[in-house]
């Protein structure tokens, strides 16, 4: 009984002079080595890659004020300044409501088109324990095009002005430098302009980052079409760019062959090819504001 | 038998005690202010999850907390100290380890505020450097409240800040340090 008892105290002792003996550090007493489940952020500078959504949302409290512009070909040469000398913009403000969520509305001179989203992540790329290695975003999107009807004489549905678009973006920030998304597009268009293009396009868009230092990034920005797309009509979208981040603005300076700023737009109406040097400048300039400040004091 | 029994249980008692001698907390609250007279708009952040150890014995102290733990009113300078200042990804803790140098005039079992004198080392961003300041220590109703405040050249930490909005923060940051912390079982 005696013996038991007297084993069992020692024990007790070589364990807690073995603990002793760890007093060196003492953050590991209290600090656990498994870390908790957090969020991986800044997989892109933007919301946007260039073109398209990102995998990124906007941080809640927050608005994206973005003036958007696509400039003429860069082929046109020095007569209009390459391209320079016409521009179409889309400009658009963009809430962050929630970490996974948020919502924006815009208009762009081209077609006279107003367009909004909603956009919302049921899974968010993460570490640590029962992280996903992906974020899941979907968007939802309507347009419509506020030009006077093409035919006043005849009649005319309100319904004919709008277009939807839906979108998954399976997206992951591989590291630091390299950010890769998938994002498969449905396009319908009520009202399409000939008969021969389909009111539902299907669309697979890709899209990635590389950082280059802490303040400026390559982006690139593809969709593959893959029906609606008519030979020598119209193209798949490509676009690719730098994003430079100026403390309080992002500018994605880029060069593509569409004109569209909302996904119905580039995705169904790109009407120029990289391949006879149909190019065009563009710029997203991002200003973001602080909506709904929490002053951190002690 | 029963005298080395007797010292066994003296031993083991002893060190049960000493164990008490720990304080801890996870929930530690650090300040700091990186606003410059220029700054066109305040340049500070919170952390209410730093964690903090002191033995009253030997007085060491030291504290731990992740970069990213930093809260700051504007979600867009969160992004940047983040991303372009302190490399949250690639360092992502700063820790403090150090002691109190006077820990002999702190009475820990009675009641009241005493003044303290701490140095040690502040790892930060990947740089180690030295770190003296005074601060206080209030014993209260078996709980102890750390107060400190100090300053650290962002340079020294090799923290840059871009040519463009040097003007706009500061180049010493005022790094406030308030922990109220438990006993340690």
């Amino acid at each position: 009984m005696t013996n038991h008892f007297l084993k069992l105290l020692l024990l007790l002792l070589c364990a807690t002079a073995a603990k002793a003996q760890e007093t060196e550090d003492l953050l590991k007493l209290v600090e656990k080595d498994n870390p908790k489940k957090e969020f991986v952020k800044y997989a892109f500078k933007s919301s946007r890659v260039i073109n398209g959504h990102s995998m990124e949302f906007l941080a809640p409290g927050t608005m994206d004020f973005r003036i958007l512009h696509r400039f003429g070909q860069l082929d046109q040469g020095y007569k209009n300044f390459f391209g320079l000398d016409q521009a179409s913009m889309r400009m658009g403000f963009d809430f962050g409501l929630y970490r996974n969520l948020m919502v924006g509305v815009g208009r762009s001179t081209f077609k006279k088109e107003l367009d909004g989203f909603i956009k919302y992540a049921p899974i968010m790329q993460a570490k640590g324990e029962g992280a996903s290695p992906v974020t899941v975003a979907l968007v939802a999107g309507i347009t419509m095009n506020t030009q006077p009807w093409a035919d006043p004489t005849i009649n005319n549905y309100f319904s004919s002005r709008l277009g939807y678009y839906y979108q998954v973006i399976v997206g992951r920030k591989f590291s630091e430098a390299l950010s890769l998304q998938l994002s498969p597009t449905m396009v319908h268009t009520n009202l399409v302009p000939v008969h021969t293009q389909p009111n539902d396009v299907f669309a697979l868009g890709v899209g990635g980052r590389i950082k280059l230092t802490s303040r400026i990034a390559l982006t690139a920005d593809y969709y593959y079409v893959a029906n609606g797309i008519e030979k020598g009509l119209n193209y798949n979208p490509l676009s690719v760019g730098i994003d430079i981040e100026t403390g309080g603005h992002v500018f994605q300076l880029h060069f593509s062959n569409a004109t569209g700023m909302n996904e119905r737009a580039f995705i169904t109406e790109t009407y120029n090819t990289w391949s006879k040097g149909e190019i065009r400048f563009g710029f997203n300039l991002s200003r973001i504001f602080q909506i709904k400040k929490h002053k951190p004091s002690m | 038998m029963k005298t080395i029994l007797i010292v066994i249980c003296a031993t083991l008692l002893a060190t049960i005690t000493n164990a008490q001698d720990k304080y801890f907390t996870k929930s530690g609250k650090i300040y700091f202010d990186a606003t410059s007279p220029k700054s066109p708009e305040n340049v500070n952040a919170i952390t209410k999850t730093a964690v903090c150890v002191l033995d009253t014995k030997t007085g060491n102290l030291q504290f731990s907390l992740l970069m990213k733990s930093f809260e700051f009113e504007r979600a867009l300078m969160q992004e940047h100290f983040n991303e372009n200042y302190v490399e949250s990804n690639k360092f992502p803790k700063a820790e403090f380890k150090g002691t109190i140098t006077n820990n002999s005039n702190v009475n820990y079992a009675k009641d009241g505020v005493y003044n303290v004198k701490v140095s040690g080392n502040l790892t930060m961003h990947g740089e180690t450097k030295t770190v003296e300041t005074s601060g206080t220590v209030t014993v209260k109703n078996g709980k102890l409240i750390a107060v400190a405040e100090f300053a650290v050249t962002l340079a020294d930490y090799k923290i840059t800040v871009p040519q463009l909005v040097a003007d706009k923060v500061a180049k010493t940051a005022t790094i406030k340090v308030d922990c109220t912390l438990d006993v340690l079982k």
